[in-house]
């Protein structure tokens, strides 16, 4: 049950998408947010569209992975599209019962609305899915290293990052654990009503966070005892090196950019 | 009749992807009421897998889970008085604690089994005599108590649901020989007052060696024996093939026999090698 969280997560492989410098994917990808959300039409949306489609293709990963991370939101997707369809009232009604009016704006809009959502899950997986969650923090970590002019501890947030990230899948197992203790001694967890199994979580949330703060502690004296303090001076196992491919994949989105702002001037 | 039985039991991990994993495969076997049984194998071979379909946490991709000869599975709602009968200790069970009181923490089952307080507090105290906690500690946090002293109440806690399979993963893993032996020792007193059937997950043959009637062991996914302890360190070489310890004192005899000089039988453990010596001595002054 647990074991089906995709958030973060990963899948290794060799593709162009997996070999780009994660700081330029970083970018690209708050390129194509935008992108998204600049284009007021259909016809800009099916720009945005084609570009998923291009970078899915291009990283190899099943697209039934992507399901998986659009299937947690679909309730927020069927809500988005009802408040939409029942709320406008401008345009042709087409079609009606009792107080409910559907008009052909308002569907537009609805579809419109899904479409672009879907779109930004899709494409801001992508970069977690073709992205190890390290190279990721190290990518984040340099592309704020500016900030640290204006004494922003940015080393410390990224390595908060990096350890949080990396203690999910422990803090899963933990879980996964302790249900299975306390399931031994029958606390009813997936079964009973809802305030015994609120009562319950209590039986694991306590031996949880008392393990995650052991860790911590733990983690904290082992890091110590190999010297670490800090950014300071550190150097680095995995240098990031920009390619040409970089270059040439951010002139591919900034021209689909370009696509999408010309679009919405001419339909204007 | 046994009391726990398993038919040709298979369960695989995450089956149709491509981490697919069978961690038992085919196992049958029938564990006899009220007996003592050692579960050896290495790290991966499926024990702990194994064990987890006794009480029904798993079920079973394929096969049967049999208490007192009726199908754990055959009513999914009962799932849960399964667990009461067999009560399951997982390895570091004080990582489980979570009351305020030691009391409150073994008394957490025994609640959930819907008994009467009189009832809880009889089992509370009985299991906390067995185990060697002295009734000063039952107002007190756990979360104060040393770490032998966490286990035990960990123990308890699975034991005050009076299960009549008990069953332990490792029970002693991580703890010094003092601590090691006084666990032992208080599962081998609960084990003579109360009689239920015993099974302990153990790394250490020197342990199992002391206590078991029985040895199951299981090696890649399969069981590779089940047999009265005698029998199973008979097969001592072969235990050692599959990458298992023999109690080093069995090690010893082994090589004696090689060096000629059999006892013709098999020794396991220390106290009995110590007689058979003793005896052979006085037997050769006679002569």
């Amino acid at each position: 049950m647990l074991r089906d969280i995709t958030i973060g997560q990963y899948f290794p492989g060799n593709s162009v998408i997996h070999r780009l410098d994660p700081r330029f994917k970083i970018v690209i990808t708050i390129i194509f947010i935008v992108m998204l959300f600049t284009g007021k039409s259909m016809l800009c949306l099916a720009i945005g569209a084609l570009y998923t489609l291009l970078a899915v293709v291009l990283s190899k990963i099943k697209p039934k992975m992507f399901w998986k991370s659009i299937k947690p939101i679909l309730p927020f997707l069927v809500l988005t599209a009802a408040i939409n369809l029942l709320l406008i009232s401008s345009g042709n009604v087409v079609w009606e019962w009792h107080f409910i009016k559907i008009t052909d704006e308002s569907l537009n809009i609805s579809v419109f609305m899904i479409a672009r959502i879907v779109l930004l899950i899709i494409g801001s997986s992508l970069l977690t899915y073709t992205t190890s969650p390290i190279t990721l923090t190290d990518a984040i970590e340099r592309l704020l290293s500016p900030l640290k002019k204006l004494k922003f501890p940015v080393h410390e947030l990224a390595m908060m990052m990096s350890i949080a990230l990396r203690f999910i899948p422990t803090l899963i197992e933990e879980t996964d654990k302790i249900m299975s203790a306390q399931k031994a001694r029958g606390a009813e967890i997936d079964t009973g009503s809802f305030i015994t199994r609120a009562r319950n979580m209590v039986s694991i949330l306590v031996p949880l966070f008392i393990s995650a703060f052991r860790r911590a502690d733990e983690l904290a004296t082992a890091m110590e005892c190999r010297c670490y303090n800090g950014g300071e001076g550190r150097t680095r196992l995995r240098q990031l090196r920009s390619a040409p491919r970089d270059y040439m994949a951010l002139a591919v989105t900034i021209l689909f950019y370009a696509a999408v702002i010309a679009v919405s001037i001419m339909t204007k | 009749m046994a009391i726990l039985e398993t038919q040709e039991l298979t369960y695989t991990y995450s089956a149709g992807t491509p981490f697919e994993k069978t961690a038992v495969d085919h196992v049958s076997l029938k564990i006899e009421e009220g007996q003592m049984v050692g579960v050896m194998g290495h790290t991966g071979s499926g024990k702990s897998t194994l064990i987890q379909h006794f009480n029904g946490l798993l079920q079973p991709t394929s096969g049967k889970v049999l208490l007192d000869g009726k199908d754990i599975w055959a009513d999914k709602n009962k799932i849960r008085d399964v667990r009461f009968q067999v009560g399951l200790v997982f390895q570091y069970p004080e990582y489980q604690i979570f009351e305020e009181t030691v009391y409150k923490d073994i008394a957490f089952g025994p609640k959930n089994m819907g008994l009467n307080e009189a009832e809880i507090k009889r089992r509370v105290l009985e299991t906390a005599h067995d185990i060697g906690l002295s009734e000063a500690l039952m107002e007190r946090s756990p979360f104060e108590l040393s770490g032998g002293q966490k286990r035990r109440v960990a123990i308890a806690g699975v034991m005050a649901m009076e299960p009549k399979v008990l069953i332990l993963d490792e029970p002693t893993a991580g703890l010094d020989p003092a601590g090691r032996d006084k666990i032992l020792e208080h599962i081998k007193a609960y084990h003579q007052r109360t009689k239920n059937t015993i099974l302990i997950v153990s790394h250490s043959m020197e342990d199992i060696a002391t206590f078991a009637d029985k040895i199951l062991v299981m090696n890649k996914a399969k069981l590779f024996c089940y047999d009265d302890t005698v029998n199973v360190f008979a097969r001592a070489d072969e235990i050692s093939e599959i990458g298992l310890d023999v109690p080093q004192i069995t090690k010893v005899f082994g090589e004696l026999k090689r060096r000629g000089l059999d006892f013709g039988k098999e020794v396991y453990t220390v106290g009995y090698a110590r007689d058979l010596l003793l005896r052979s001595l006085k037997e050769r002054e006679v002569q």
